[in-house]
């Protein structure tokens, strides 16, 4: 085979992950190649021009911030990385009411105030309380998690040095973390919120992307999870990358360019080539070979541990965990070309309650209503919507005057009980519009173009299993020492060599670039061991 | 009472905040938004606008107008061709800084002047001294308004409404027409990105924002106040007097007083051997030169960000970081032994949502200046000192293609 093959480190994804991933092995000196299996890099992370001059981002469509050391090590400011601030955040109901909060604190208690004066001073104990929760979970998102099932004195010391750190924390913030963990969102909001509104705001964290109801335990995970994904110092910052989210992987593709990688699109690797339990590199679905003594996988830990290498290759207990691993997608994404901006009675002609996100599901009833479909099997009638206008904030998303609408959609589960996807996609689409439509009366008449991504076609063009869009439900179970599986919780596999660094393991989904970071880290890590 | 610049009927309303502060007597907005990070990102994403009437404005004219620049500006006025500008100092006898300020060169003896404090008393005793006739200086503070139209989409909004602005190269001025407004266009600005600053007359002020803000309404065109602004112009190594530096004219001792080259103005007098102008404080300027007795060089600081994350980490709390910007004085100090050795100050402290890290200017004797050098920074953590690891850096920080690049076509 022609040298020219021939890696230190081969990537398999090149999603945001993925790219991360490469970006830190090829900057500590790694010849590394990323291999992609479309015709661009990003993963669920895209824009695409559907309609000339309309850029869209078909899947994942903002970005809390990633965390500062990885923009730092990677020189992504340098690069390019732009990300812009959300200023607003609407959430109407059905009566002409709604929720208008922005950057200022103050204006912000007036206007909850308007629903509950109670609330208003609520929310500055519970946000204080949760920012409380994340400084104190920071080092567990930061750092490799120990292994559980690890007998080795070192990862016995993690763990006990692990439980001992828990069992230092304050104990309010001991607390919360166990509600979190073990109560609903709904449950843990009554407690602080009465409007409805407030509290339905507040719930949409706790389903995004899952398939949990406000009600259902799991929720108050989810939602913690999402404040740590914002959490960057300033709570609330999250943004649109500069052209989308595909702005931001072609950020993360000239890092891992100007730190000497490779990147090859077109690339679909059929498999790992390992041999008594070694990883040697990669054949192409092409036939192509690839070779490299590092294997990593971007893709989710499904494909990971039963499509790149046999399952029969690996010890029960790990097949056993993946198989029964969940992913269960229920979020869909329709997004719409604009020739104007939606009006809101009584508002209309205010930009500034589109700059930031657009949260149409207005009590934790009607999100609980939504989440009963989804247990049903059904695309819930009248969904939860989380719309943003990138437009409003990034001009060159569109033609001048004309505007980008992404919608989030809530649920839309992977298995339909009574048809399919293929043939639900445009009804799908003229439920989210009829919603909208409830909202913002006329929004029909602005409509250019529609775009309909089902759970199929996120699991068929990205590549996520089930259209999972965290590669993986957020549960417990599923976390920290189990993600993706007890035991392979640190990004290596039975197989030497291969490693695993989507976002299927730890910490999580998300645009944060943490499970690419750590992976580097382990990978390198157990490189310096084999020279010693 | 305060007054107001010629275009607050506009501004008044559009200022969500309702906060004004005061500047040389006018009332201007600090910002207008409440996220003042979104209000920043239309300096560099979008197009902002932003109303700078409370500089001093001067015209200067007359056939003898070049002979008395050519004495009081520290830059040789006769290197700005007609149709240029130049950024200037004026310094005094002792090559301390008096002022500096943008020159727009619009005939061969036509000058246009912003500064940032009164001058009319001062240019005109230079040209008394040197006993000048043929030389007029008007104070047209009030006759005219200027806006800084200031981002990447700032040629898309402008050559919307003239097309006098396209030609400009980095900083070119035109005298142009905007709607029926006669104008003066300069491709300048403070934010270190692309822009145009325009002179407009008082009584057409309101069109012309009326213009440009309906123009730049499919762009995201956004009013800026002074505190986005001072946090562009960070990036973008600008200074500030009353910041940075003060005016020498009104200090009190030397230490207050500083020389262009010890604001890392050295570049102005480059070719200053075939210049053989007498401008006033040119004998201190090359004494300063050849003894080598610059006290400071004015550098940029590159705040490490894992140190910095890690000081507030220990102490428990999150490092600050949004909205951050700050004009108070923060000690330097060098990396021995000996601990908390003073070596310089810093005088700007942005923390750069844009470059994801905290960035500073500062003064540092002459051994520390080197690129890259390591120095302690002191940052206060809860209530604390406590030193963060700076590199020194050459200014500016930020410097987009786009600040400098032809809009219309070709090289």
């Amino acid at each position: 085979m022609s040298n020219s093959n021939n890696y230190d480190a081969i990537v398999i994804g090149g999603g945001h992950n993925g790219l991360v991933n490469a970006a830190y092995l090829a900057k500590s000196g790694l010849k590394t190649l990323v291999l992609e299996r479309r015709h661009l890099v990003g993963g669920a992370a895209i824009t695409e021009e559907l309609v000339p001059g309309f850029k869209f981002t078909t899947f994942s469509y903002a970005i809390s911030l990633m965390r500062p050391d990885i923009v730092q090590d990677l020189r992504l400011a340098d690069h390019g990385m732009l990300v812009l601030p959300l200023v607003n955040t609407f959430q109407p109901d059905f009566n002409g009411n709604y929720l208008l909060l922005g950057a200022d604190a103050d204006a912000n208690f007036h206007e909850i105030a308007r629903h509950s004066r109670e609330d208003a001073e609520s929310i500055r104990d519970l946000s204080h309380l949760i920012d409380r929760v994340c400084f104190a979970l920071k080092p567990l998102m930061d750092n490799i998690p120990p292994n559980a099932m690890s007998d080795d004195p070192a990862e016995l010391a993690a763990m006990a040095g692990l439980k001992d750190y828990m069992a230092g924390l304050e104990p309010d913030v001991q607390a919360m973390i166990d509600k979190f963990v073990n109560c609903s969102a709904a449950e843990i909001l009554e407690e602080y919120f009465e409007s409805d509104l407030v509290k339905a705001l507040i719930a949409s964290s706790g389903i995004i992307g899952s398939k949990v109801g406000p009600r259902s335990k799991g929720s108050g995970l989810v939602w913690l999870f999402h404040k740590m994904g914002e959490y960057d110092g300033v709570l609330g910052e999250w943004g649109f990358h500069k052209g989308g989210n595909g702005g931001f992987t072609e950020v993360l593709a000239k890092a891992v360019v100007a730190f000497g990688g490779t990147i090859l699109t077109d690339a679909d690797v059929d498999t790992v080539i390992y041999e008594n339990a070694v990883a040697t590199g990669v054949r192409l679905a092409s036939g192509d070979e690839f070779f490299a003594p590092t294997v990593v996988s971007a893709l989710d830990p499904r494909r990971t541990f039963t499509q790149l290498v046999s399952s029969d290759d690996l010890p029960n207990s790990l097949t056993e965990a993946i198989g029964k691993y969940k992913f269960q997608g229920t979020a869909a994404k329709v997004n719409f070309a604009l020739s104007d901006l939606p009006s809101f009675p009584g508002l209309e002609n205010r930009k500034d309650i589109f700059m930031g996100f657009t949260n149409l599901g207005p009590s934790i009833d009607y999100l609980e209503k939504a989440f009963a479909d989804c247990e049903a099997g059904r695309y819930s009638k009248k969904p939860f919507l989380d719309c943003c206008v990138q437009s409003t904030i990034d001009p060159d998303m569109t033609p001048p005057g004309k505007h980008i609408m992404s919608c989030f959609v809530m649920y839309a589960p992977y298995h339909l009980s009574e048809s399919d996807w293929d043939t639900e996609r445009e009804n799908l689409g003229d439920v989210v519009q009829a919603t909208i439509e409830e909202f913002f009366p006329g929004f029909g008449s602005l409509i250019l173009h529609r775009e309909i991504v089902t759970p199929l076609d996120i699991e068929r063009i990205v590549g996520l299993t089930e259209g999972n869009i965290f590669a993986g439900e957020l549960f417990a179970d599923q976390m920290f020492l189990n993600r993706p599986a007890p035991g392979w919780n640190q990004y290596r596999t039975p197989i030497s060599g291969y490693y695993q660094c989507g976002s299927g393991t730890h910490p999580g989904g998300c645009v944060i670039g943490g499970p690419g970071k750590l992976a580097a880290q382990q990978i390198l890590g157990d490189l310096k061991n084999q020279e010693n | 009472m305060p007054k107001m610049t010629a275009f607050h009927p506009r501004l008044e309303p559009l200022n969500e905040t309702k906060v004004w502060k005061n500047w040389s007597g006018f009332l201007v907005a600090p910002q207008f938004k409440y996220s003042l990070t979104n209000e920043y990102y239309a300096i560099r994403s979008s197009a902002s606008l932003l109303d700078t009437s409370p500089l001093f404005k001067y015209r200067i004219s007359g056939s003898n107008s070049v002979r008395l620049l050519e004495r009081i500006m520290s830059r040789d006025i006769k290197r700005c061709k007609v149709g240029g500008a130049q950024y200037t100092v004026w310094s005094n006898e002792n090559g301390f800084v008096i002022q500096d300020g943008v020159i727009l060169r619009t005939d061969e003896f036509e000058f246009y002047l912003t500064a940032g404090e009164p001058t009319l008393r001062y240019f005109n005793s230079i040209a008394r001294e040197m006993q000048l006739d043929q030389v007029t200086v008007e104070d047209v503070s009030e006759a005219y308004g200027i806006l800084a139209l200031q981002g990447p989409h700032a040629h898309n909004v402008i050559s919307q409404l003239s097309k006098d602005a396209t030609d400009l190269k980095y900083f070119d001025v035109a005298n142009g027409k905007l709607g029926d407004a006669d104008v003066i266009i300069s491709r300048t600005g403070y934010t270190g990105d692309l822009g145009y600053e325009i002179w407009v007359p008082q009584d057409k002020a309101l069109t012309v924002w009326d213009s440009l803000m309906k123009a730049g309404e499919g762009y995201n065109i956004a009013p800026i106040g002074t505190t986005a602004l001072k946090m562009a112009r960070v990036e973008a190594g600008l200074l500030l007097m009353g910041v940075d530096f003060d005016s020498s004219r009104f200090a009190w001792v030397d230490a207050q007083r500083e020389t262009a080259i010890e604001l890392g103005w050295s570049w102005m007098f480059r070719n200053l051997e075939k210049d053989d102008r007498d401008f006033i404080g040119r004998r201190a300027i090359e004494a300063e030169i050849k003894n080598k007795t610059s006290r400071w060089k004015t550098v940029g600081l590159e705040i490490d960000w894992h140190s910095y994350e890690a000081v507030h980490l220990e102490a428990g709390i999150l490092p600050p970081k949004s909205d951050l910007y700050r004009e108070t004085t923060m000690s330097i100090y060098r990396r021995s032994e000996t601990p908390w050795e003073y070596a310089g100050y810093a005088t700007s402290f942005l923390f750069s949502s844009l470059l994801r890290k905290p960035i500073a200017i500062a003064k540092l004797p002459l051994d520390l200046t080197g690129e890259g050098t390591e120095v302690d920074l002191e940052v206060s953590v809860i209530r604390k000192p406590v030193n963060v690891l700076a590199k020194v850096t050459s200014l500016p920080f930020f410097n987009p293609e786009r600040k400098t690049a032809l809009m219309g076509g070709g090289k």
